[in-house]
C-alpha cells in the first residue's frame, strides 16, 4: 500500500517556532525541533486546526489550483460543497452560485447538497438494520474517520459504511455526464470539489480506508471565493434553481446530517476537542440508547472549515435564511418493491473501514514498555507540569515521553534547567542519566 | 519490572471529570502495547467503575495495576455500602434518583458491564463503611 498523502504542511522558512500551534493538535503531533515546527506523519489527521491558529502562514493547507487541470478534461464537473453556500453576503439564490459557477469555466456542476439528500435516506436504511452495531458514526468528514482509525479502533465498526455526500456526488455526476453526452469518454471528464478544508483532500487523494476516490482534484474554498465574487454580484436571481433541498444544504453546518435521519436519539458535536471527549464516551459504553453520533472536526460544522472564508455562525446563519426559498428535500432514490431496510450497493463503501493505529507502543516487549513508562513518571514528576510548550511539546507530560524515547534530553527544559542551576551551582548530576 | 501502576482520585462532587481516569487508562495501556480488544474491556470496566463511586459514593480511589499477564483495577470509596450484593448485580436493577435518571445514569447495567468485561471481579461492601471492587482483565 502506498504512503498516506496528508495535505498539510509546513513552510519552514514562514515558521518562526513560536509553539502557538502545539498545544492545538488533537493527536499531539507537533513537535518544534531546532526552531521550527515538524509535523509526526503517522500522528497528524490533517484537521487544519493548526492552520487555523498560525499567525506566520506557515501551516499550509495543499489544494489544487483551477490552473492545474489538465487539459485531457474535456467535461469539467464542479461540486460545490453545502458551506459555499453560506460565504457570500451578496448571494441572493443558490442559483446565482451555480451560474456564478460556471461561468467561472466549469462545464457542470453537481450539487454535494443533492448527494447529500440521498445519503440521508441511506442511511435512515442502513438504520433499520437488525445486525449493526450502535451508535452509527457519520463517514462525513475524514479527519473524524481518519482519527477513529488511529485512536479509537474498536469504534471502526460503529462508521457508517456508506460513501460520504461528496463521494457519491463525484460518481453520480460522472455517471450523468456519460449517459448525456455519449461523445464524452471517461477520462475526459473530471470532477472538482470546491472544499471547505484539507481533509478532504486528502480525502481524495487516499480514500476512504480501501475505498478509492473518484474525486479529480479539490480546490480551495478561499480561493473560489474571490474568483465567484464578481460574478456572483452579476447573476441574475431566480433563473436557475438549486436541485437540492433545505435538508442537503444543511449538512453545511454540525446537526444538519443528524436532522436528516427524523430519529431523536442522535448526537452532534463539533470541534476536535469535544468529538474526542464524545469517542471517548462512546468507547466506554457511555450512551447504549444513541442511534446517531455526527462528529465534525471543524468548530461550527464544515462551515467552520479551515478553508472557509466567513465566520461559521455568519455562515450558517445565511445558510438557515435559505429555509424559505427551498423546498424541504429533492432527491429521492426511488426505489419500489424494498424492504425498508434494503441500502443500494453502490452507496455502501468498496470493502469495511479498517483500523490504522500508528505506533504509539514504548517498545514491543511489555515489561520493557512498563519500565519505559515508570521512567516517564519520574520524569514528569521532576517537571514543572506547567505545559509551557518552550521545550518544543505541547506537555509536560509528552516532553517526559520524548526524553524516555531518546527524542530530547531533559535540560531541554528551561525551567528545570534553571532550577538545577540554582539548586546545585556547580553539581553535574543529571536526574536522566539515573539514579 | 514486573508491575505499573496508575493511581487516581476520584473526585465525587463531578460528573463532567468522571470518565477522565478511564481516558487516562486507555492511553497508558495504548503505549504499553496491550491489545485493542483489552484496553476496551478495561475502559468500560475503570469508566462504570468510576460512575458508581461519583454518583453512588461521593467519590473515592482507583488504583491500576498493569502485571506481565494481567491488569488489575482496585476502586474503593467510603460511601454507604451496597446492602444486597447479588440484587445490586442484577441487570436493571439500580437505586439511583429521579435526578440521576434524568441524566442519563441508573439503567442499572453499570456493574454487569463491570462482570462481562472483566475475567474476574470481587466486591468487598459494608453498609456505612464504603466499597472496594476488584477487577481482573487476562493479557
Ligand atoms: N460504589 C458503590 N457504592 C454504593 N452503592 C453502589 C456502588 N456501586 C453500585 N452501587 C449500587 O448498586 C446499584 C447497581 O449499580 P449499577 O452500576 O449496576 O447501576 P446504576 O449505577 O444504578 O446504573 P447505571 O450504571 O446503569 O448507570 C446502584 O444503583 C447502587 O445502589
Ligand atoms: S492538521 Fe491537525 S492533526 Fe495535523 S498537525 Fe495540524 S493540528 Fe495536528
Ligand atoms: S468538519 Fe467538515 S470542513 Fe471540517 S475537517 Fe471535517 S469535513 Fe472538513
Ligand atoms: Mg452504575
Amino acid at each position: 500500500m502506498s504512503e498516506y498523502q496528508h495535505s498539510v504542511s509546513l513552510d519552514a522558512d514562514k515558521c518562526i517556532g513560536c509553539t502557538s500551534c502545539l498545544r492545538q493538535c488533537p493527536t499531539e503531533a507537533i513537535r518544534i525541533r531546532d526552531g521550527r515546527a515538524k509535523i509526526r506523519a503517522e500522528l497528524c489527521i490533517d484537521c487544519g486546526n493548526c492552520i487555523r491558529v498560525c499567525q506566520h502562514k506557515a501551516k499550509q493547507a495543499v489544494f489544487d489550483r483551477l490552473e492545474d487541470i489538465d487539459p485531457k478534461f474535456k467535461w469539467r464537473i464542479v461540486l460545490p460543497a453545502p458551506s459555499l453556500y453560506g460565504q457570500f453576503d451578496e448571494l441572493k439564490d443558490v442559483g446565482c452560485l451555480l451560474q456564478a459557477l460556471l461561468r467561472c469555466g466549469f462545464d457542470e456542476y453537481y450539487e454535494v447538497a443533492r448527494a447529500a439528500e440521498i445519503i440521508s435516506e441511506c442511511t435512515r436504511r442502513y438504520m433499520r438494520k437488525p445486525d449493526i452495531v450502535f451508535p452509527v458514526i457519520s463517514s462525513a468528514c475524514p479527519a473524524i474517520v481518519r482519527l477513529i482509525r488511529q485512536r479509537f479502533p474498536e469504534l471502526c465498526d460503529n462508521i457508517l459504511p456508506i460513501l460520504p455526500p461528496v463521494e457519491y456526488a463525484s460518481r453520480m455526476a460522472k455517471a450523468e455526464a456519460l449517459k448525456q453526452h455519449p461523445e464524452l469518454r471517461k477520462d475526459e471528464i473530471c470532477t472538482v470539489f470546491i472544499s471547505p478544508c484539507p481533509a478532504k483532500t486528502s480525502y481524495a487523494k487516499n480514500g476512504l480506508s480501501a475505498t478509492k476516490s473518484s474525486i479529480d482534484y479539490v480546490v480551495s474554498m478561499s480561493d473560489m471565493y474571490f474568483k465567484l465574487l464578481p460574478y456572483i454580484k452579476k447573476a441574475e436571481p431566480g433563473k436557475v434553481r438549486s436541485q437540492s433541498g433545505i435538508a442537503g444544504v444543511n449538512w453545511a453546518s454540525s446537526g444538519g446530517e443528524s436532522e436528516g435521519l427524523y430519529s431523536d436519539r442522535y448526537l452532534a458535536a463539533d470541534g476536535m476537542v469535544n468529538a474526542i471527549q464524545v469517542l471517548d464516551a462512546i468507547e466506554d459504553g457511555k450512551f447504549p440508547h444513541l442511534e446517531f453520533v455526527e462528529l465534525n472536526a471543524c468548530p461550527g460544522g464544515c462551515v467552520g472549515g479551515a478553508a472557509a472564508v466567513e465566520n461559521p455562525y455568519i455562515a450558517k446563519a445565511r445558510i438557515h435564511g435559505m429555509r424559505h426559498s427551498l423546498p424541504s428535500n429533492q432527491n429521492y432514490l426511488r426505489l419500489i418493491n424494498q424492504k425498508p431496510d434494503y441500502v443500494p450497493e453502490y452507496v455502501m463503501v468498496d470493502s469495511p473501514i479498517i483500523n490504522h493505529v500508528p505506533e504509539v507502543r514504548l517498545s514491543d516487549n511489555l515489561a520493557e514498555a512498563m519500565r519505559m513508562m515508570q521512567r516517564i513518571d519520574e520524569i514528569y514528576k521532576m517537571l514543572p507540569q506547567i505545559d509551557c510548550g518552550s521545550c518544543g511539546a505541547p506537555t509536560c507530560r509528552a516532553f517526559a515521553e520524548d526524553v524516555v524515547k531518546g527524542e530530547c534530553q531533559i535540560d531541554d527544559c528551561v525551567v528545570y534547567l534553571r532550577r538545577m542551576v540554582q539548586e546545585n551551582p556547580s553539581g553535574k548530576r543529571r536526574p536522566n542519566d539515573g539514579p | 519490572m514486573d508491575v505499573f501502576r496508575l493511581h487516581f482520585d476520584i473526585d465525587g462532587g463531578s460528573f463532567a471529570s468522571a470518565g477522565n481516569a478511564s481516558v487516562e487508562v486507555k492511553k497508558t495501556l495504548r503505549q504499553l502495547g496491550v491489545s485493542n480488544a483489552v484496553i476496551r474491556r478495561c475502559s468500560i470496566a475503570m469508566y462504570e467503575g468510576e460512575i458508581n463511586m461519583v454518583i453512588h459514593a461521593d467519590g473515592g480511589t482507583a488504583d491500576v495495576e498493569v502485571y506481565p499477564d494481567r491488569i488489575v483495577m482496585v476502586l474503593e470509596d467510603h460511601g454507604p455500602g451496597i446492602p444486597d450484593v447479588e440484587l445490586a448485580m442484577k441487570e436493571g436493577y439500580s437505586t439511583a434518583t429521579e435526578q440521576i435518571h434524568n441524566m442519563g445514569f441508573g439503567a442499572g447495567m453499570g456493574l454487569p458491564n463491570m462482570k462481562r468485561s472483566s475475567d474476574d471481579l470481587k466486591i468487598e461492601t459494608k453498609v456505612g463503611v464504603g466499597t472496594k471492587i476488584t477487577m481482573v482483565v487476562r493479557l
